[in-house]
C-alpha cells in the first residue's frame, strides 16, 4: 500500500470542495442538458481532479468510484452514444496500460502491438459464430454469450502464447530494430488474418466475421454500450491493480533496470530474454482480453481493425501520457480516444454544418475527423521535443537511504568485504 | 512447370526493377543510419514526396502543352532534378525541426519524432491532393510506353529507366562518398564523430549534407516509381520504405554497397516470391504472402546476421 500513496504524491493538491463542487456542477449540467458534451467530458475528467485532490487515498478512490460506477451510469447510461464513448475509452486504457508494461516498464518499442489485440478478437471471434464449423466438425458452434467470460481466460491466454511465440525470435535484437521488426510482425500477422481463408478457411479473409454472440449471464444478454461500460471497469480495475503490483515488484525492478541499461542489468544477474518476454506476454495478455471484449461489443471484427494505425494510436497515448507512469497513461488514453471520437468528429460536424449554410466550402478530403494521422503526427512529434516523459512523467519511489543503512541487513559484508573487515558473515 | 519457367526472365526483369528503386531508397537508411545510428523512419513518406512532386511537374507540364515535342528524356530529367531539389531541402528541414533538437536523448526519442513526422507528411500530402484535385490518388503521364523485345522477355522501356537511373545515382554517389573532399568527411564522422569534430570537419555541416543526399535520392526514387507504376497514393512510402530498410540491413546497415546488393536480392526474392508461391503450393499459399515473406527475411538475417551481408560485426561496449 505504500506504492499506493506514493503514486498519489503530488505538489499542488486541488481542495477537496473544489473537487466536489466540480463534480457537481458537472452533474447537474448534464442532468438538464441531456446532450451537453461538454458537461459528459468535464464528468470523466472529474476523474483527474479526484486523483490531485487533497484528500485522504480512501476518501478519492471512493468519490471516483462513486463518479464511474454511480453518476455517470445513471446520468448518461440513458445516452447509448456516451455509454460508448466511455466504453471505448475504458478499452483503449486497459490496452494502453498494457502496453505501457512493454514500452514504458520495460523500454521495448513494440509497433505490433495491435496484433495481440487481434489474437484475443478472433479467439472470440471464431468460436463465438459459426465459422469454427468451417474446420471442427460436429457443428457445435456458435458457443453461446455464457462462454465470454471464460473467453475472458482463453484470450488473455492466447495473447500471452503468441506474445511468448513472437517474442522468442524478435527479442533477440534491440532498441530501434526491435521497432521494425514487431512492426514487420504486426503486419505479418495483419496479412496472415486476412488471407488465412483459404486452404482452411479460420478467419474468413476480408469479409471479417459478423453476428459474434453478445456475452450473456444467467439468461440475461449483455448486448448494449451500458452492459459494457461496467464489464470495460472491471477490466480496468483489474488491469490498473496488475500494473501497481507489478511496478514495484521484483519482476517490476527488472524491467525497469533493463529500460535503463541492458548491459548493467545483466551483470546484475537479470536474465535479458526471460525478462523481456515476461514483458510482452503480460503486455499482450492485456490485449488479449480486451480484444475479446472488444469482438463482443462490436460483433463484427475484419483484418481492418487492426492496422498499424491502431498501434502507433495505442503508442501515442503511452508516450504523450508518460510512457511508465500509469496516471498518465490512463490521462493519454483518455485524451486521445476523446479527441479522435468526439472532438474531432464534433468539429467535422460543425465544418459540415458551416459547409452546408454555404458559409464555406471544404472538399471531403478535408474532413477533420480524416485528420487522424496528421492530429498523431503533431502530437508525437510535440511530445518528443517537448515533453519527452509525457503529461504526467513516471515518478519512482525514492528509497530511505537512512532506513537502508541502518537496517540489520545493511551490516552484514559478504565475500570479500567479510574477510577484508573481519566480521562474520550472519546469514 | 514449362509456364513457369517461360514467365521466368518476366518476373525476373520485374525484381530487378522493383530491386534497384529499393537499392536507391536503402541509400538513404544507411547513409543516415551510419551516421547517426538513428533509423529515419520518415524516409519512405520523402519518397512519397517525391513521387508526387514528379508526377506533378509532369502533370503541369503537359497542361500546359510542354510535353508534346519534348523529348520525354528531358521531361523526366527535369521531374528528377525539381523533384531532388524539393526532397532534398525537405529531408534537411525536417533534420533541424525534429531530429537535431533530440540528438542526445534517449534513442526512442528520435525514433518517435520521426513516425510522427511521417504520418505528417502522409496527411499533408493528402491534403493538398484533395485541395489541388479533389482525390488524393494521382494518376500521371507515362513518357516511356514501350517496350523492348528481347525474344525471351518483353522489357518494357520504363524498367530499362528506372534500372538505368538507379544505377546512374549510385554511381555518382559511390564517386561523392569514395573521391571528394565532402565524401571523405561524411566516412569520417561516421567513424567518429568527435574526433572528426577536432580535425575542423563541421559535423552539423556533414549531418545536413547526409539528409540532403539521402532524401534527394528518395525522392528521385518516388519519380521513378511513379513513373513504372502509373498511379500512386500517400500511403505508398510506408510499405516500400519497410522493404527498402529491410534491404538496407540485409546488405548491412552503414554499408553502402550492402544496401544496392540487399535492395536488388530483395525486390529479386520479393518478385519470385509474388509469381510463384501460388502455383508452388498448388494455390494455398497465394501472392499476397509476398510482403510476410520480406518481413520474414528481415527478422531471419537480423536474428542471424545481425550485421547483415557485407557489414562488420560490432561488438557492445559498456
Amino acid at each position: 500500500m505504500g506504492t499506493f500513496r506514493n503514486l498519489m504524491a503530488k505538489e499542488q493538491p486541488i481542495p477537496l470542495l473544489l473537487t466536489l463542487a466540480w463534480i457537481a456542477a458537472c452533474s447537474v449540467a448534464l442532468w438538464v442538458l441531456k446532450d451537453s458534451v461538454t458537461s459528459f467530458v468535464g464528468l470523466i475528467l472529474s476523474v483527474l481532479i479526484i486523483y490531485y485532490t487533497n484528500a485522504n487515498k480512501w476518501l478519492r478512490m471512493a468519490l471516483g468510484g462513486l463518479v464511474l460506477l454511480v453518476i455517470i451510469p445513471y446520468l448518461a447510461g440513458g445516452n447509448s452514444y456516451y455509454m460508448e464513448v466511455a466504453t471505448n475509452i475504458g478499452i483503449y486504457v486497459a490496452m494502453a496500460l498494457g502496453l505501457n508494461i512493454v514500452v514504458g516498464f520495460a523500454g521495448l518499442l513494440d509497433l505490433g502491438y495491435v496484433a495481440f489485440f487481434a489474437a484475443g478478437a478472433y479467439a472470440y471471434g471464431i468460436f463465438a459464430t459459426a465459422q469454427a464449423n468451417e474446420f471442427i466438425p460436429g457443428d457445435l458452434f456458435p458457443l453461446g454469450g455464457e462462454w465470454f467470460w471464460a473467453f475472458l481466460i482463453v484470450g488473455l491466454l492466447v495473447a500471452a502464447v503468441f506474445g511468448i511465440l513472437l517474442g522468442l525470435p524478435v527479442l533477440r535484437v534491440k532498441g530501434d530494430y526491435l521497432a521494425i521488426v514487431t512492426l514487420g510482425f504486426g503486419e505479418i500477422v495483419r496479412i496472415i488474418f486476412n488471407n488465412l481463408d483459404k486452404p482452411v478457411n479460420i478467419t474468413n479473409g476480408p469479409q471479417g466475421l459478423s453476428s459474434i454472440t453478445p456475452p450473456s449471464l444467467i439468461g440475461e444478454t449483455f448486448s448494449d454500450a451500458f452492459h459494457f461500460y461496467f464489464i470495460v471497469l472491471v477490466v480496468i480495475f483489474f488491469v490498473v491493480w496488475a500494473n501497481l503490483k507489478l511496478e514495484h515488484s521484483k519482476l517490476g525492478r527488472a524491467w525497469i533496470a533493463i529500460r535503463e541499461d541492458e548491459l548493467a542489468a545483466q551483470s546484475m544477474g537479470i536474465s535479458l530474454l526471460n525478462t523481456k518476454l515476461t514483458a510482452f506476454a503480460t503486455g499482450a495478455s492485456f490485449a488479449g482480453v480486451v480484444g475479446v471484449i472488444f469482438a463482443a461489443k462490436q460483433t463484427f471484427i475484419d483484418p481492418t481493425s487492426f492496422t498499424l494505425m491502431e498501434s502507433i494510436g495505442i503508442l501515442v497515448m503511452v508516450i504523450l501520457g508518460g510512457s511508465g507512469s500509469i496516471p498518465g497513461v490512463i490521462l493519454g488514453a483518455t485524451f486521445v480516444t476523446l479527441l479522435q471520437v468526439q472532438l474531432l468528429k464534433e468539429l467535422s460536424n460543425y465544418l459540415h454544418e458551416l459547409s452546408q449554410a454555404g458559409i464555406l466550402s471544404l472538399p471531403s478530403q478535408l474532413d477533420p475527423s480524416k485528420l487522424q494521422r496528421l492530429v498523431f503526427g503533431v502530437l508525437l512529434i510535440l511530445a518528443a521535443l517537448y515533453r519527452p516523459n509525457g503529461l504526467i512523467p513516471s515518478r519512482r519511489k525514492k528509497e530511505d537511504i537512512g532506513a537502508i543503512k541502518s537496517h540489520a541487513h545493511a551490516e552484514q559484508k559478504q565475500g570479500i568485504l567479510a574477510k577484508l573487515t573481519g566480521r562474520k558473515n550472519v546469514s | 512447370m514449362e509456364n513457369m519457367l517461360q514467365i521466368l526472365p518476366q518476373v525476373l526483369v520485374d525484381g530487378l526493377t522493383l530491386g534497384f528503386m529499393y537499392a536507391v531508397v536503402a541509400l538513404g537508411y544507411t547513409m543516415v543510419y551510419g551516421i547517426l545510428e538513428f533509423i529515419n523512419f520518415s524516409h519512405g513518406e520523402i519518397f512519397m514526396v517525391g513521387a508526387f512532386i514528379g508526377t506533378e511537374v509532369l502533370l503541369i507540364m503537359d497542361a500546359l502543352g510542354g510535353l508534346q515535342g519534348l523529348n520525354p528524356f528531358i521531361a523526366l530529367l527535369m521531374a528528377l532534378v525539381i523533384s531532388m531539389i524539393i526532397t532534398g531541402m525537405l529531408g534537411v528541414g525536417i533534420e533541424r525541426v525534429a531530429y537535431r533538437p533530440l540528438r542526445n536523448s534517449p534513442r526512442l526519442v528520435p525514433l518517435i519524432s520521426a513516425i510522427g513526422v511521417s504520418f505528417l507528411l502522409q496527411d499533408v500530402v493528402r491534403f493538398a491532393e484533395a485541395l489541388h484535385r479533389d482525390a488524393f490518388y494521382l494518376t500521371g503521364p507515362i513518357l516511356f510506353p514501350g517496350k523492348l523485345d528481347i525474344g525471351i522477355a518483353q522489357i518494357p522501356t520504363k524498367a530499362l529507366i528506372v534500372i538505368v537511373t538507379a544505377i546512374v545515382l549510385m554511381i555518382v554517389l559511390s564517386f561523392f562518398i569514395n573521391k571528394t573532399k565532402w565524401g571523405i568527411a561524411m566516412r569520417a564522422v561516421a567513424q567518429d564523430q568527435s574526433t572528426a569534430s577536432l580535425m575542423t570537419i563541421n559535423v552539423d555541416k556533414v549531418i545536413m549534407l547526409t539528409f540532403l543526399i539521402g532524401s534527394s535520392l528518395g525522392g528521385a526514387t518516388g519519380v521513378l516509381f511513379a513513373q513504372n507504376y502509373g498511379t500512386i497514393d500517400p500511403y505508398i512510402g510506408f510499405i516500400l520504405g519497410m522493404k527498402a530498410f529491410t534491404a538496407a540491413v540485409l546488405g548491412g546497415i552503414g554499408n553502402v554497397r550492402g544496401a544496392m546488393v540487399g535492395g536488388v536480392l530483395l525486390g529479386v526474392i520479393e518478385s519470385l516470391s509474388g509469381a510463384y508461391l501460388g502455383p508452388l503450393t498448388n494455390g494455398a499459399f497465394g501472392g499476397e504472402y509476398k510482403d510476410v515473406i520480406a518481413f520474414s527475411i528481415l527478422i531471419l538475417v537480423l536474428l542471424f546476421k545481425p550485421e547483415g551481408l557485407f557489414g562488420e560485426a560490432v561488438k557492445e561496449k559498456v
